[in-house]
């Protein structure tokens, strides 16, 4: 779901973040907080022309209304970008409205309830140690490159009943779609292409002799009219499936171990407390939200009393929402056992992620078998974190040293 | 002494963010979609009222309500 498509060079830098933000500068990508601060303070929705104008909320109350709002709101567009080109690859349920998106999101759902992540639970732990096992002897990593980036691909790959190895594939089409597509067109057409093909081989085969996985669940799955959903919608909910999946969880992933690596306080305190996971994870995912979506705005009308305009966009920072002092007491600190959390990283309202029962598995597990493998780390000071910019934040690039420091 | 507690899942609000089932697993369930409703008639075995409260107040949709009867 990262937006590289709207990282263009020439966006001019930033000096008036009210009135002119852009979620592409470096210096968001770098360190958004302290800007998401001044916007709050300015006003709960602020807007820019960059981008043929763009709304954004700026606090949890905003976030929601918009959220809630699928009449004036629509997810028809679900990516702020330079451009807005004619709406041809739609990719139900994330850019569908009411009354389309709910019978799209009920195919999707069962295959993803805690009870089926429990039974994919042992496999993830065993991905988690095979990765560690090929690094750990380094005593170093990057930790996005060798870890966080091949979870989640490689539990989506499982899932699918696909040899995991062909994640590898995954992470390339991604890339491909969400990186080179921003200027080379080709490269992303070329990407959607092999991924298309590549699953139309697997349905094939899934004719001829039926499998237990979740390409099977789907190609099984009716519509309300009792149909089978045509091949061609089974593989726009792969596609979804693998871009919704991925880099979110992976950015997740990375911005939970980079705190735990600079903040020993509550490193310690997980491994003697293992109880306090559940709650670690909803605080890591509040306060390191990696996911931004958008919406169109359809018609008139306003939000927290500020009047809003149709033919702008605006850019839905679940990850600004979560970091509200007006709903979070010490919103800016990580507090590693905060009971009380409503946060909205996987969303508000009925496009609540799909996958989330997956991807808090998936940390929870990724951080458990880490801590239980290297419980001392930090960031390796010879090396330099990097930020993916756009709509999914998290770490590209996370190098590690092990042990204790002397 | 306080009355016993009873717990409501808004079937409206609910959006199957799960985190109710768990937290509060004796409470709460989820259907073939993951959406949430309450365990029986939603009463509150005694010892359990403070995971009622947690569940509630972690649920992003202010879909749980808590009564006291
Ligand atoms: C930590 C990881 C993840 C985060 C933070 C995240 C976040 C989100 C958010 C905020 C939305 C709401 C979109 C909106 O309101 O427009 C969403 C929707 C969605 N997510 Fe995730 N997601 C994650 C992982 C996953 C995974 C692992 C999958 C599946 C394999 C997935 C599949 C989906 C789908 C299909 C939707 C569309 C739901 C709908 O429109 O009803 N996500 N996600």
């Amino acid at each position: 779901m990262s937006d590289s498509a709207s990282i263009m060079p020439e966006h001019p830098p930033v000096t008036d973040w009210v009135n002119d933000f852009d979620h592409t500068d470096p210096t968001w990508t770098e360190n958004p907080f302290p800007i998401w601060e001044e916007l709050r303070a300015a006003s709960p929705v602020v807007h820019t022309e960059r981008f043929l104008g763009c709304y954004m909320p700026t606090t949890y109350q905003a976030v929601k209304e918009i959220a809630y709002d699928t009449e004036h709101f629509s997810s028809r567009r679900v990516i702020v970008r330079d451009i807005r080109p004619e709406i041809t690859a739609r990719a139900p349920p994330i850019t569908s409205d009411p009354p389309e998106h709910k019978p799209a999101k009920q195919l999707l759902l069962p295959p993803f309830t805690p009870d089926a992540m429990k039974k994919l639970e042992p496999r993830v732990r065993a991905i988690c140690n095979e990765l560690i096992d090929e690094f750990i002897a380094d005593g170093k990593c990057d930790a996005a490159a060798r870890y966080t980036k091949h979870v989640p691909v490689r539990a989506i790959a499982h899932m699918l009943g696909i040899p995991e190895k062909d994640g590898d594939l995954f992470i390339k089409w991604i890339h491909g779609i969400l990186e080179l597509g921003i200027k080379d067109d080709n490269a992303l057409m070329e990407a959607v292409r092999e991924m298309t093909g590549y699953f139309a081989a697997h349905l094939e085969q899934r004719k001829q002799n039926p499998t237990d996985d979740l390409i099977s669940t789907l190609m099984k799955a009716r519509d309300k009219d009792g149909n089978p959903l045509a091949d061609e919608h089974v593989l726009g909910s792969l596609r979804l499936l693998l871009i919704a999946g991925i880099d979110t969880t992976w950015s997740a992933i990375g911005s939970s171990l980079w705190h735990l690596a600079k903040t020993p306080a509550d490193r310690e305190r997980l491994v003697k407390e293992p109880e306090l996971m559940p709650l670690a994870v909803e605080e890591l995912l509040r306060a390191y939200s990696p996911v931004t979506m958008a919406r169109e705005v359809m018609k008139e009308t306003t939000v927290s009393g500020c009047p809003v305009k149709s033919g702008n966009m605006v850019l839905l920072s679940f990850p600004a929402a979560n970091r509200d002092p007006a709903m979070f007491p010490d919103a800016d600190k990580v507090v590693i056992d905060r009971k009380e959390n409503r946060h909205a990283a996987f969303g508000l309202g009925i496009h609540r992620c799909v996958g989330s029962n997956l991807a808090r598995m998936e940390m929870t597990v990724a951080i458990e078998e880490w801590l239980k493998r290297i419980p001392d780390f930090r960031l390796d000071p010879a090396g330099k974190v990097t930020w993916s910019e756009g709509t999914v934040r998290g770490p590209r690039q996370l190098p590690m040293l092990f042990g204790k420091t002397n | 002494m306080a009355g016993k507690l009873k717990v409501r899942v808004d079937q409206d609000k609910c959006q199957g963010h799960a985190r109710c089932k768990s937290l509060a697993p004796e409470l709460f369930d989820l259907d073939e979609f993951g959406n949430a409703h309450e365990v029986g008639d939603g009463s509150v075995p005694e010892g359990l009222e403070d995971k009622a409260y947690l569940a509630q107040s972690n649920c992003p949709e202010i879909a749980i309500e808590v009564t006291e009867e």
